[in-house]
């Protein structure tokens, strides 16, 4: 890990923020999500140049997680369910795949007068409610207390349903490795969904993310989300930039700053399979959220009319006692 | 129960069928196997390959579930008791359904953005969720192939 003297740490002008930047500096527990606080990271896309320098820490701090398929791969039914195999591919890098877990989006935009390209990482947003982890079937993809959204290697089928529910689509799926081989490799699961897990093991241990300490113009801030928002604001303001991140999908824990209209950029870049859009976008789970709070009266208002009809037939049954009574007489 | 104590009792039986089958159906289809397996290419099942539909019809299930459950539980203790005991196979049905009920208000928790449960949490919750309900399946097949009721009349109970 490349280390950085605690002046140049305070040089770069992060801590006063209350956030960190680039760093090999022991990160404070708030940051290793010792104490619960949901850290967010912020791309200032205005100080990318594109050198990469992101995608290769990333594919070198991360190369023990990459998938390791075994072949020739298992026969699968029916025939609509296609192998997805990216292990002779391992260095495609305009796009998200099993083994490129950021990489370098740009747009051709127009800065103050000025014809410019505008880079910047893309990789997963890791959302505040991630609907991948939300809607996964067996708890293999889960947000963790820092502000992860992590899929488990080990438990995921690759089913590549996180992938069909995240709006950006970022999952990318390898086929042959994982607990599929073990179960029905021929009837069920198709692999395992990778994607940019924010360097969690490195956090833990107080490191960076790889991307983050390894870039050289400082692009990627990390610190708690409140803080993460603050500073994008700041930086807006004193740019007349737009944000990314703080409302799309409810709030993600991957914020972007760029000195045009993110509405701009997304006509600006390649969109397709694993080069995610700027759209704007909804709350995926708000729909979901609001029917839970209508679970907790429905038991109630069950309870309340079944009271009321039991209490209505045994006055009718009383009257009519009462009524049979009086005509005896 | 009887009908002519609880007239309604036809309607809620064949609404509570209705949607448990609703939400086996769109709880199975909340795994990848719809599509897979050309189900959803049935003309008119297409909807069933879309997670977010089937999810909300999923909560949507579960509400009218708790809203019967309720007025049920409510007719029952209020009136029904007096004159009808729960069967044997009514208190395996409701074991089952609280738990399947129990593991699924915790998912619904856990997809709530302020709640994160630990991954081993996480995983029991979705796993016993669908085990449960695979359970629940079977007893209620074959209770329908033993033509086992909820109710029995207290009458006949001292009748035999």
């Amino acid at each position: 890990m490349q280390k950085i003297s605690r002046r140049s740490f305070l040089k770069a002008g992060l801590a006063a923020a209350g956030t960190v930047g680039i760093s090999g500096l022991a990160l404070p527990s708030s940051l290793r999500g010792a104490d619960q606080t949901p850290l967010a990271t912020l791309i200032d896309i205005r100080k990318c140049v594109g050198c990469e320098a992101c995608v290769d820490a990333c594919k070198e701090a991360n190369a023990d997680k990459f998938p390791q398929p075994q072949k020739p791969f298992p026969k699968m039914y029916p025939s609509r369910v296609k192998v997805s195999d990216w292990s002779d591919k391992k260095e495609v890098r305009n796009r998200l795949t099993p083994y490129t877990w950021v990489f370098i989006q740009s747009a051709e935009v127009v800065v103050d007068g000025e014809k410019q390209t505008l880079t910047f990482p893309r990789r997963c947003m890791h959302c505040q409610n991630p609907p991948c982890a939300d809607l996964c079937p067996w708890g293999a993809a889960r947000k963790l207390e820092n502000g992860i959204t992590l899929i488990h290697a080990d438990i995921c089928l690759g089913g590549q349903k996180c992938k069909a529910v995240c709006p950006w689509s970022i999952p990318e799926q390898q086929t042959g490795v994982g607990l599929y081989l073990d179960i029905l490799p021929s009837l069920a699961g198709n692999g395992v969904m990778f994607k940019c897990d924010r360097c969690y093991n490195r956090l833990e241990k107080g490191s960076l993310p790889a991307c983050i300490e390894n870039c050289p113009e400082n692009v990627q801030t990390i610190g708690p989300r409140e803080e993460i928002v603050r500073q994008a604001h700041a930086i807006a303001k004193e740019i007349g930039g737009y944000i990314y991140g703080e409302t799309e999908n409810g709030g993600t824990n991957t914020l972007y700053v760029s000195p045009v209209p993110f509405e701009t950029l997304n006509k600006a870049v390649e969109k397709g399979p694993g080069q995610p859009h700027f759209n704007k976008v909804g709350d995926s789970m708000a729909h979901a959220d609001n029917l839970a709070k209508a679970m907790i009266i429905a038991p109630f208002a069950g309870l309340a009319a079944g009271a009321v009809r039991c209490y209505k037939a045994a006055k009718t049954i009383a009257a009519s006692a009462d009524k049979g009574a009086q005509e005896e007489k | 129960m009887n009908q002519n104590f609880f007239p309604e009792y036809k309607y809620i039986s064949r609404a509570y069928i209705f949607i448990i089958f609703m939400m086996c159906l769109t709880g199975f289809g909340q795994m990848p196997i719809f599509k897979r397996y050309y189900i959803a290419d049935i003309p008119g099942l297409g909807w069933l390959a879309q997670y977010y539909l089937t999810h909300y019809i999923h909560y949507i299930g579960a509400i009218l579930l708790f809203v019967i459950s309720g007025y049920c539980a409510a007719a029952y203790f209020f009136a029904g008791r007096h004159h009808f005991r729960l069967t044997r196979s009514a208190y395996i049905r409701v074991i089952l359904l609280a738990a399947i009920t129990v593991t699924g208000i915790f998912r619904v928790l856990k997809n709530l953005p302020d709640i994160v449960f630990s991954p081993n949490f996480t995983m029991f919750i979705d796993i016993s969720h669908l085990i449960f309900m695979l359970i629940f399946l079977m007893a209620a097949a074959w209770f329908l192939f033993t033509k086992s009721g909820w109710l029995m009349e207290k009458a006949r109970i001292s009748e035999n």
